[in-house]
């Protein structure tokens, strides 16, 4: 069998891949020199707005995309394809590159110092792009898994990378122990599902779970007349859900976050919070709205839930924390609560937690730009190390305050408040009010830590400042300029985002 | 007209701007200068909402007028929905006119913490979002503009505000954060249950097409949020720790403008859109409403801080607000409605005077004014007198019609209320207006009447006095032991001239440190000489033992006060040569001998026998008066013809509730 491959439906990750060879090739070739790492930088720079110039490109087209098919069953059937751009995949393929520009630029400040090699760090940056723009493009289980593999594997040599850190080699093991484990749990699960359906294409599957007598009653707890495999679908459902819930750092498994993010030098807590968190909400939505799409009373009830114990779990943490990073992990723990929350509605189309995510992603990163502009390279920054920003560099301070009353949902930012509503809406609507009202009363704790540290950037400070870090700020404002424009833009017009994911 | 109606949202936010934008004047300065800018930018949303109001059919009081519908987000249903009524021109009006009073006021009271580019452009943003809740025609478009005055008012209270500024703001956006997020819910389960957001259509399908039960849990929902901003009792406890600290332009807008929003929020959405949920929690409401009158009046009784005692007493007039609403008839509606501009007005002058008096005297504590005030300062005594007056209900003035229309209102409720019921609300209610008269009365009894150098018994009592005292017990500068005419022994075992000369340095440690409305030095000394004059005539006829020990008493509230960072302002005509006198409150005493002890060294003593106060303060001036001058006229003129307002409000009242 010869499959046909539809090289403009794969040139985004086909571009991230070519580019992260080039630039490794360049790294080992090119004379070492002062300008080396911004040179690399420049290039891979170049090489995540191709791969977004391609998204928009195939967004202009606005047809959708199929390649590495296999014929229909039956021949009046549709082809199952393993890999699909279509409005989904386009939506997160935008959210990952726009979120990977600032990152790339957030790196150039990074690497300045030189205590991490540029070139390494460039080319595993590149691949967990492409691992996360391939992941929502997938429509089969196994292709599902590698592409989910090669955008967290690389995550974990970046947080080491930064030589005799102790603290980001602790970060690494713990990430790399998490991801090993929910890998191993989700592909129990998967395998399960193969094994059910006995097909990897998601759409087959979908279709062979909800054929009548496919499956025998019990299969979903409830008595019924045929005999094996009892409950083996509800364990799939559970195995995969665990496995996914690992990726976005959702109760239970949430408790790493604190520590990597921390650890971890800044851009890759930003990459953590927002690229690894789309690929698995990505991953996540494809497997429940494709595969699973018929058995949602079965996996719904359990989303939200775990949507409910993820926010508070995650807004209760940060209420505590004294460092920015720390707070904005346990905050962007809550945030993934809120993503999943509508998901928990168990309706067919995931377009609200596409909408919050889009635009959790641009004020996220804003937020963790400006840390890094604040920190820059310093080894944490504490909440007080803020207070006074306005008076000291009132732009970044603007932006910060911005980012973080738009994470909080409220005038003037409001693309938080439009995302929270475009929630809130999905759950009164699919008569979830328990869960609304948790998200209610989650809302107004997560205000709180988010308007106490913006009140501290308004606070005058008595002690002087702290010597401003060694690193560069350019880029870095650069940056925050970016996902400030992208956050006033969703503010404004909300309906960018929402008419794209319908 | 509709142009009109988004200018009155544009000019403020381009003022907004343009205030951040501006360059500074010059190198030297800090910020521009932009007192007359805010007092421009809002005069201009004045004169807009003054031409709103002339544009105004009113013949067609009932019906949305000068309507803006444009699509904003077709993804949620929000539409950039504005219009204007019968019941929202009044409001739109009261809260042009009542920021732009306040930027007046501004323009001579500035505030000590400086930053006032950042409160001009704060002030302005709280003006957008609260003229934008009264126009908005759209749930959620309601709500962002609901939700836009958070921000700014919690940074006016946290940056701008009094001591304890940082609790009290927190308390604030916490309280109203959790009310919006249930609002918000009520809302969306209205738009889930209908599909549409517009209130327009919302109120004219009366309920249609949400089950009884579902419009109970909205307007449960929906009411509570509201019931927070309100406030309702017992949803009320942010309210006086954010009016006691914040700024007087803070208190002013927040009484006058954003508890309207509440009520306002009642009468245009929750009563009409739920009608049903309504008649089901109507009586709750009422029982909490009269609740809160209760509440509001026995703690006004009880407070000591004026500032603290008028946010008390919103509590019970908005309770008579909520009162009227629940009897859901017309004539209830219309006296919440009335009540709501009413009490804007009313409170709005009050917190204007109070955060006068405060100024002046550097405290809003009722027992240290010390009485008197309509002696020493008539023009302001009599504002404060004609503020409470119109506050507690006299008839004649705007606040009775308000009252009395709720208890009219409540005398004869909606048909399938429970008129018994209602009948023992307005007995209460009506109980409730003794209670309000007999605070204000009482409060003004001590502070407008009496001799102004009375002094006043209410103080720390005696042993914690005692304690106070202690450390200052040394004499520190024994310069007039001698010369104290006074000479008398104050308390067994200790020194007899330290009683004297203690009031002494602490008066002149008040003058130095902050509480000082003595303007220039040369001055100082004639007043001094004036002041002790007076004084030994006045005390001529008094025992002079007991003389001395009252005072021994009275520096100690001083010393209490003197760990309290001094927050006066001196207008600034009379600063210039005041700041030279402005003494660190840490070490007062060496510059208290030189400043009251040196010119008037024979008799150092009487001049420490007077209470702490100042010897003058000056009256209200021209800037205060241009900006209390039209709340007082509008006062008398709604008292006098209330036929003008509720000819306004009353079609819209009746459309809305279907009634004939």
């Amino acid at each position: 069998m010869i499959q046909s491959i539809d090289y403009a439906a794969i040139a985004p990750p086909l571009i991230l891949a070519v580019w992260a060879g080039l630039v490794l090739l360049l790294d080992a070739f090119l004379p070492r020199g002062p300008r080396t790492p911004a040179l690399l930088g420049a290039v891979t720079l170049a090489g995540v707005l191709a791969a977004l110039g391609a998204v928009v490109a195939q967004a202009v087209r606005a047809t959708d995309m199929e390649t590495f098919c296999v014929p229909p069953i039956s021949p009046a059937g549709h082809p199952s394809c393993s890999f699909v751009v279509d409005g989904l995949t386009l939506v997160f393929g935008g959210i990952v590159l726009a979120t990977g520009v600032v990152v790339v630029l957030l790196s150039a400040a990074q690497l300045a110092d030189r205590s991490i090699p540029a070139g390494e760090w460039y080319f595993l940056l590149l691949c967990t792009l492409t691992g996360a723009i391939t992941l929502p493009a997938s429509r089969d289980l196994i292709m599902l898994v590698v592409a989910l593999e090669l955008a967290s594997l690389p995550v974990f040599a970046l947080a080491a990378l930064k030589r005799y850190d102790a603290r980001g080699s602790e970060a690494a093991l713990k990430l790399f122990l998490v991801s090993v484990i929910s890998t191993a749990v989700m592909l129990f699960g998967v395998s399960l599902l193969y094994g059910i359906t006995g097909s990897v294409h998601l759409d087959r599957v979908g279709a062979g779970l909800s054929r009548p007598g496919a499956l025998p009653d019990s299969a979903f707890g409830l008595a019924g007349s045929g005999g094996a495999p009892a409950g083996v679908l509800t364990v799939a459902v559970v195995l995969v859900l665990a496995g996914f819930a690992f990726k976005v750092a959702a109760v239970p498994f949430h408790l790493w976050a604190g520590d990597v993010y921390q650890g971890a030098p800044v851009p890759v807590a930003a990459l953590l919070s927002v690229i690894s968190k789309a690929a698995g909400f990505a991953g996540l939505i494809v497997v429940l709205t494709i595969a699973l799409a018929g058995q949602a009373r079965l996996w719904a009830p359990i989303v939200a839930v775990l949507a409910a114990l993820t926010m508070t779990a995650g807004n209760l943490l940060a209420l505590r924390q004294r460092q920015a990073v720390r707070l904005l992990a346990w905050s962007s723990v809550a945030q993934s609560g809120y993503v999943l929350a509508p998901l928990g509605a168990g309706r067919a189309s995931a377009g609200a937690a596409i909408a919050y995510l889009a635009i959790y992603a641009a004020m996220n990163t804003g937020a963790f730009a400006v840390v890094m502009l604040v920190g820059r390279g310093r080894e944490r920054t504490t909440l007080d190390d803020y207070r006074g920003l306005a008076f000291r560099s009132p732009a970044a301070a603007l932006a910060l305050a911005f980012f973080l009353i738009c994470l909080a949902g409220l005038p003037p930012g409001l693309a938080g408040l439009f995302a929270k509503i475009v929630v809130f809406r999905e759950i009164v609507d699919g008569g979830l009010a328990w869960l609304a009202v948790v998200m209610a009363v989650n809302t107004v704790i997560g205000l709180y830590y988010y308007i106490a540290w913006t009140a501290r950037l308004f606070t005058p400070d008595p002690v002087p400042a702290a010597a401003p870090g060694r690193l560069p700020a350019r880029p870095v404002a650069v940056a925050i300029g970016v996902a400030l424009a992208v956050s006033v833009a969703f503010s404004v017009a909300p309906q960018l985002v929402l008419s794209a994911v319908g | 007209m509709s142009v009109v109606l988004i200018a009155l949202l544009a000019v403020p936010l381009a003022g907004a701007v343009a205030a951040m934008a501006l360059p500074r004047r010059s190198e030297g300065d800090h910020e521009p200068d932009l007192r007359w800018f805010g007092v421009g930018v809002s005069g201009l949303t004045l004169a807009l909402a003054l031409v709103l109001a002339a544009s105004f059919d009113y013949g067609r009081a009932g019906r949305m007028q000068g309507e803006v519908d444009v699509p904003w987000i077709p993804g949620l249903d929000l539409r950039f929905h504005l219009g204007v009524d019968g019941i929202s021109l009044p409001l739109v009006v009261l809260t042009a006119l009542l920021t732009f009073l306040c930027f007046l006021y501004l323009v001579r009271h500035r505030p000590e913490t400086g930053r006032f580019r950042a409160l001009v452009f704060t002030l302005l943003v709280l003006e957008v979002g609260m003229i934008g809740t009264f126009l908005a025609l759209d749930l959620l478009l309601f709500f962002v503009f609901f939700e836009i005055v958070l921000i700014p008012m919690y940074f006016v209270i946290a940056v701008w505000g009094g001591a304890d500024r940082r609790a009290a703001a927190v308390k604030f956006i916490l309280y109203t954060l959790l009310g919006s997020a249930v609002l918000l819910l009520g809302l969306l389960l209205v738009w889930s249950g209908t599909g549409t957001l517009d209130m327009v259509r919302l109120a004219e399908a009366h309920g249609q097409g949400m089950a009884r039960g579902v419009q109970i849990v909205a307007f449960l929902a929906i009411g509570a949020g509201l019931a927070v901003k309100a406030p309702m009792w017992p949803l009320h406890t942010w309210l006086p720790a954010a009016h006691t600290e914040a700024p007087t332009v803070g208190s002013v807008l927040l009484a006058g403008v954003l508890l309207k929003m509440g009520t306002y929020g009642f009468a245009r959405i929750a009563i009409p859109v739920l009608p049903e949920g309504a008649a089901a929690v109507a009586p709750w409401l009422g029982a909490f409403a009269v609740a809160g009158i209760v509440y509001g009046s026995l703690a006004c009784l009880a407070q000591r801080d004026l500032k603290r005692m008028i946010a008390y007493s919103s509590v019970g007039h908005m309770g008579f607000v909520l009162l009227g609403l629940a009897t859901l008839t017309p004539v209830g509606i219309n006296a919440a409605l009335f009540g709501n501009i009413a009490h804007g007005l009313i409170t709005g002058l009050l917190f204007f005077v109070a955060g006068g008096v405060k100024e002046r005297y550097g405290t809003a504590q009722i027992a240290r004014l010390g009485g008197g005030m309509l002696g020493r300062l008539p023009y302001l005594g009599s504002l404060l007198t004609f503020a409470c007056v119109a506050s507690l209900g006299l008839p004649g003035l705007a606040g009775f019609w308000g009252e009395m229309l709720a208890l009219l209102a409540a005398f004869d409720p909606a048909p399938g209320l429970s008129r018994p019921l209602f009948l023992t609300f307005m007995v209460i209610g009506g109980v409730g207006t003794v209670l309000t008269a007999a605070y204000f009365l009482l409060m003004l009894s001590r502070v407008t009447h009496g001799r102004p150098d009375e002094p006043t018994a209410a103080g720390p009592p005696p042993s914690r006095a005692a304690e106070s005292l202690e450390p200052w017990g040394e004499p520190a500068e024994p310069w007039d032991e001698t010369s104290d005419p006074w000479h008398l022994p104050g308390r067994p075992g200790e020194p007899a001239g330290d009683h004297a000369d203690e009031p002494a340095g602490e008066r002149a440690a008040e003058r130095g440190g902050g509480h000082a409305t003595v303007p220039a030095g040369q001055h100082a000394d004639e007043r001094v000489g004036e002041r002790v004059g007076g004084a030994a005539d006045e005390a001529a006829g008094e025992r002079p033992g007991d003389r001395v020990d009252e005072r021994a008493g009275e520096p100690l509230v001083a010393t209490a006060e003197s760990g309290e960072q001094p927050r006066v302002r001196v207008p600034d005509e009379l600063t210039a040569g005041a700041v030279t006198t402005a003494a660190a409150t840490g070490a007062p005493v060496p510059q208290a001998a030189e400043l009251a002890g040196v010119p008037v060294e024979p008799v150092a003593g009487e001049a420490a026998a007077h209470p702490a106060h100042p010897a003058r303060l000056w009256d209200v001036t021209p800037y205060e008066l241009a900006a209390w001058t039209p709340l007082v006229v509008l006062t008398i003129v709604l008292g006098l013809w209330p036929k003008a307002l509720l000819a306004l409000t009353d079609p819209a009242v009746r459309a809305f509730l279907g009634a004939p």
